[in-house]
């Protein structure tokens, strides 16, 4: 699916025209040589509509570029804090956790956050979010690029794990 | 599973007893038996419809064995807003699910593997358009049709806010998509009703064959010819822009009444419909698709009866033609038939999900609806107790998700 970088993230928060895959590479580094934001294609993004409390975004994380690039945080104005979570099992149970190393995508290779494994948690969600509205999200990189990504929310019953932080 | 194993034994081992069943029980052997196919066969679940266009598929595209119109209804009127939001979802989930990806978040996605030319098309009720920001929007034909004196409809199968329409060859595919794509806005629709209908298994007969309804009828051969899209599909040049590539539904649920038709002979059942059983050719011709010719008599008597159905629905103008794309519905009766079945109740509960697709119902459909409800032979065995009209939205592409063009200030 194709990414329209060519929409500011402003326009676009209850878009209805081109809300499927929108996101916004903020060029944040001044050299010349491609960010590590520019190398990351995002699709397939979304997030579970919740009342209050906390929810999850997913989506596939794809690294077009011939180096490494890395994740290491993530903000949205409708949380008051984000975190990149994984899934680990021990005895029997899954708990998520706190990924601190973030997510790292190799060159070429792609990474799909989905129920079960890693994701990203808003936690402390500023008002509801509804079924057909689109969140932004802010991903960081090692390099300090940013790229903002539109997750359009729907219903979704999974990924239920209680979550301690 | 024990029918996947044995699959892999032939048939003339499983003969001769070579291949040592005896031992698994006959569950096993009889599995084994039950699987012996042709493996040169082509399979057809991987078979696609493209779901991206400037119209919407699951209209002209060639109907499918098995279709499911659900009916829902926004859990919040005024909200607009979330209904947009819907419509993204939607395209989301139709774009994957129908090329065989699944949808998003698919919780089973071994069941969207086949998407068997699944199609999914939406289309909206007329209480939509009454929020003030889509008022000017409406068009002008979407409105309830009027009131037949032979309906004796229910409300469990009346208007929605929106409809599904979703077809496809195989069943499992068909339920799973269903699912999924009401699953995943359930906080904002509500199903209000599901109507299943079924067509003859795909692989039964060459592609292409004028479907039967349940009394037995070839239904469905007077269609609009293929070149006529503007009978069919808006261009938007009617004062509504955003409807170019869109179209009109109307859904009717036709309860048909096994019981009284079977006491019907066989003639007294051609002359109600005005073709012959056997090849739907009409009373005057020879072959289904031959023109009736309403003037040809046989000893002074019209061989198409004047009351007969086809006569009826004929158009009395060009404009009064409509496509046609039924499927016949078959559930358990709903008069319990023990100790004694009640006075005049169906022991069958069977009939068509009359599906039509029109430019304008209100010109193209009504008039021939107005005048079989007027008189119709067919009356006698059938009642209409559903009915609906939705504006069926312009086409989706990757950039624009379904009902941009109406939302879009």
């Amino acid at each position: 699916m194709a990414i329209r970088r060519s929409l500011r993230a402003a326009t676009i928060l209850l878009s209805v025209a081109a809300p499927l895959l929108v996101l916004t590479a903020c060029g944040d580094d001044n050299d010349t040589s491609t960010s590590e934001a520019d190398q990351l294609t995002v699709s397939d993004q979304w997030v579970k509509a919740a009342p209050d409390g906390m929810t999850s975004a997913f989506g596939t994380f794809t690294n077009t570029g011939d180096r490494q690039v890395r994740i290491v945080s993530a903000s949205s104005a409708v949380a008051a804090s984000t975190e990149l979570h994984e899934v680990v099992e021990s005895g029997g149970t899954s708990t998520m956790q706190e990924k601190k190393d973030g997510f790292a995508v190799p060159a070429g290779e792609s990474l799909t956050l989905k129920p079960g494994a890693e994701h990203i948690m808003l936690m402390g969600l500023k008002q509801p979010i509804t079924t057909g509205e689109s969140v932004q999200i802010e991903l960081r990189f090692a390099d300090g690029s940013t790229q903002t990504v539109t997750a359009l929310a729907r219903d979704f019953s999974g990924n239920q794990e209680d979550y301690q932080p | 599973m024990t029918g996947r194993r044995s699959a892999g034994i032939s048939r003339r081992n499983l003969l001769t007893g070579t291949a040592g069943l005896a031992g698994l029980g006959v569950g096993a052997a009889a599995v084994g038996l039950s699987v012996d196919r042709t493996p040169a066969q082509a399979a057809a679940g991987g078979q696609t419809v493209p779901f991206y266009g400037a119209r919407q598929a699951g209209v002209t595209t060639a109907p499918q064995a098995h279709a499911n119109f659900v009916g829902l209804n926004l859990i919040d009127p005024g909200d607009v807003a979330s209904l947009a939001g819907v419509l993204n979802v939607w395209t989301q989930d139709a774009a994957g699910l129908t090329a065989g990806r699944g949808s998003l978040a698919d919780t089973e996605p071994e069941l969207a593997t086949d998407p068997s030319r699944l199609t999914v098309t939406v289309g909206l009720g007329p209480r939509v358009f009454e929020v003030p920001s889509l008022r000017a929007k409406r068009p002008g034909w979407l409105r309830p049709l009027p009131a037949f004196s032979i309906d004796r409809l229910q409300e469990r199968w009346g208007q929605t806010d929106v409809l599904l329409q979703i077809g496809s060859d195989d069943p499992v595919t068909l339920a799973h998509a269903t699912r999924m794509l009401t699953a995943s806005v359930r906080s904002k629709l509500r199903v209000g009703w599901v109507q299943r209908g079924f067509r003859t298994a795909r692989g039964t007969h060459t592609d292409g064959r004028t479907m039967r309804n349940l009394f037995g009828q070839v239904d469905g051969t007077v269609q609009p010819p293929g070149d006529r899209d503007d009978l069919l599909w808006e261009d938007g040049s009617g004062g509504q822009p955003w409807l170019a590539g869109g179209t009109s539904m109307v859904l009717r649920r036709i309860a048909m009444h096994m019981d009284t038709w079977e006491e019907l002979d066989r003639p007294g059942r051609e002359l109600a419909v005005g073709r012959t059983l056997d090849s739907g050719a009409p009373l005057s011709g020879s072959r289904e698709h031959d023109d009736p010719d309403f003037t040809k008599t046989e000893g002074g008597i019209p061989m198409i009866p004047a009351s007969s159905h086809i006569a009826r629905a004929h158009r009395q103008a060009d404009h009064e033609q409509f496509l046609r794309r039924a499927y016949n519905y078959d559930e358990p009766p709903e008069q319990p038939l023990l100790p004694e079945p009640v006075e005049g109740g169906d022991t069958s509960n069977s009939g068509l999900i009359f599906a039509t697709y029109q430019r304008d119902p209100v010109r193209q459909f009504v008039p021939v609806q107005q005048r079989l409800a007027d008189h119709d032979d067919l009356n006698t065995w059938t009642t209409p107790i559903g009915s609906a009209v939705y504006v069926i939205l312009p086409g989706a592409t990757e950039q624009s998700s379904l009902g941009s063009s109406l939302f879009t200030p």
